[in-house]
């Protein structure tokens, strides 16, 4: 099993750094997913990195080089918002609809930022680490307006 | 308090009110129906991504939403197929946009099996993390839990014994043939052939009877565990395998003649739901849908873990993407994982099944009897579970649909801080509306077939 690197970014610097690396010759974005870090802020992180409440991990795969690079974006909590990679890799789309979705971080100019896995109309980002297991009504979806 | 909460624009008032913080965003979070809308009612610039990203070009640069021609026919209809349908394996629901007969737009609605499996990961420890993710993708059980051990181990920084790690091989191995067999079966109900329905589920019965007389259950395992395997391989697993291995054989032969070489199946199948190379790579398309394409990536040959490097196989690769060659390739998959399971039959090694490392694997029955330091691991084990060094991790494996991966944060303690799994057939979804655009609606039958993608794990 070969490392993967990791790298981490700033949020400002996250698109160019993922442009470059695609021109670099990683063709295909394997994951974006989200880490709620609410409970854990003093994680080891490398000097220089500000540990913000939400991380996003992307991981992007080489098939020309047979290497994975990982980049991992702090998002604060105050502003969870980052730049969407859809136009760099549009495979990337229902993978970002995902955290949105489970923890709440928007992606800007994504195309189609609706919930995927929660019903519409679903409050709250289940993922959070505040998200209160079993304290939350079970909610269900009504039918054209009814109910 | 949720009244209050749903005064959209109110978000920093109701903040102050200390109110959960995830409440604090409830203006933004709907963001309005999941649903495919009429064009009519979709904004220029939306549509025109929707195009960029399913027409997506070489290179997979971005495409100017302004640049894209969008045709407006006058009789568009919008028809929903499932959630519940025979044909779209588990609940699916596929929205498409039709002119006449012919799609325009496509959406998968997904989410109605979701059971929030990562939030379950989270409550888990590591040691119950298996039976929570082998329900994931509940056709090929054993990738799901190899995941989550790797994932797992890697963290630990543990070596696991070379038996376990062939025995993980050969069901992960196994496992492929049932799954593939599986899809071979509901392909060919699909496309009207109810034969290869009672054939698959035939030879699948075998790999399945074999999983059963290992691990006690034909399905959901929990088999393949952090520190090696659960128990070691019952006596005569050979003779079983043997005789997989040789009634499997001439039976996909058999497939070939009752469908590879039938016109009435290669109508169904040829020039259908045809996907590129490139827009397979731009919509991180893994596993057969790639391989379709023409591109010869696998990680079990590329980026090869456990003893993938020590068998020889070929990695089968088609040459136009459509639906045919995911038909081929699955077919000869099924070849190539015999092939790689007699030769695992050979080299199986004796030693151990797991680790000896008694703070990842429970004692024996009998030596808690007889020392109190065994009492004393197998307790903290079953009581609280074993901690796992901080960290975070990506472990990616080749399961039956493609890349199946696992994310795992540890804070140190004895259970995921996260869990993420990045489910092939979530991604593989994605393809669906390129291979659905300008077909008509009698192949996205095939097509979504094709797929295969498994609801339980694209909703997890």
């Amino acid at each position: 099993m070969s490392m993967s690197e990791v790298l981490h970014v700033e949020r400002s610097n996250y698109l160019a750094t993922i442009a470059d690396l695609k021109s670099q010759g990683f063709e295909m974005c394997v994951d974006v997913t989200g880490v709620d870090y609410l409970t854990n802020m003093d994680r080891p992180l490398p000097d220089g990195v500000i540990a913000e409440r939400f991380e996003v991990v992307v991981n992007l795969l080489s098939l020309s080089t047979k290497s994975r690079q990982r980049i991992r974006v702090q998002v604060p909590e105050d502003d969870p918002t980052i730049e969407t990679l859809f136009f760099l890799y549009p495979g990337s789309e229902a993978m970002e609809r995902e955290i949105y979705d489970l923890l709440g971080i928007r992606f800007l100019n994504h195309p189609d930022l609706t919930r995927i896995l929660m019903p519409e109309g679903w409050e709250g980002h289940p993922l959070r680490k505040d998200y209160a297991v079993g304290a939350v009504p079970v909610q269900f979806k009504s039918v054209n307006g009814a109910g | 308090m949720a009244e209050n909460v749903n005064n959209h624009g109110d978000a920093d008032r109701v903040a102050e009110e200390e109110i959960p913080e995830s409440y604090a965003f409830i203006s933004e979070t709907s963001e309005g129906a999941q649903e495919l809308h009429e064009q009519t009612e979709t904004s220029r610039y939306e549509l025109a991504t929707e195009y960029g990203s399913t027409l997506r070009l070489p290179e997979g640069a971005g495409v100017d939403p302004g640049d894209i021609d969008i045709e407006f026919a006058d009789e568009k209809m919008i028809i929903n197929l499932g959630p519940q349908h025979p044909s779209t394996h588990g609940v699916l629901r596929v929205m498409m946009e039709l002119d006449g007969e012919v799609i325009l737009r496509t959406k998968p609605v997904i989410g109605y099996l979701h059971t929030g499996m990562e939030k379950t990961g989270e409550n888990l420890t590591y040691l119950q993390g298996p039976t929570n993710v082998t329900r994931m993708d509940y056709l090929s059980p054993f990738s799901n839990e190899l995941v989550f051990s790797l994932a797992t181990e890697k963290l630990l920084g543990i070596e696991i014994p070379d038996r376990a790690t062939w025995i993980r091989m050969l069901m992960a191995e196994l496992n492929r043939c049932s799954s593939h067999l599986m899809w071979m079966a509901t392909n060919g109900m699909d496309l009207g052939s109810s034969s290869m329905m009672i054939y698959g589920f035939r030879e699948r019965e075998m790999v399945l009877s074999f999983f059963e007389k290992v691990t006690g259950l034909r399905m959901n395992h929990n088999y393949i565990r952090p520190g090696g395997v659960a128990a070691d391989l019952p006596d005569g697993w050979e003779d079983d395998v043997m005789s997989i291995l040789e009634t499997i054989p001439g039976r996909l032969d058999e497939y070939d003649e009752l469908l590879t070489g039938q016109p009435i199946f290669r109508e169904r199948v040829d020039n259908v739901g045809i996907i590129t190379a490139e827009q397979a790579i731009a919509l991180s398309a893994t596993g057969p849908i790639l391989r379709s394409t023409g591109v010869a990536w696998d990680l079990r040959r590329d980026m090869p873990y456990l003893n993938y490097d020590k068998v020889e196989f070929d990695v089968i690769v088609g040459s136009i993407g459509d639906c045919f060659d995911r038909y081929s390739v699955r077919l000869n998959e099924i070849r190539e994982s015999l092939r790689i399971i007699a030769q695992i039959v050979e080299k199986m090694p004796a030693g151990d099944y797991k680790t000896q490392d008694r703070k990842v694997t429970p004692p024996p029955r009998v030596r808690i009897d007889e020392s109190m330091e065994a009492l004393i691991h197998h307790f903290k084990i079953y009581t609280e579970g074993f901690k796992v060094p901080e960290g975070e991790v990506y472990v990616g494996i080749e399961s039956a649909r493609g890349e199946i991966g696992c994310y795992m944060v540890s804070d140190g303690s004895a259970k995921p801080y996260r869990m993420h799994i990045r489910g092939p057939s979530f991604v593989n979804l994605q393809t669906l509306p390129t291979m659905l655009r300008g077909g008509i609606i009698a192949d996205a039958i095939a097509s979504i077939s094709s797929v295969d993608p498994v609801l339980g794990e694209v909703d997890r």
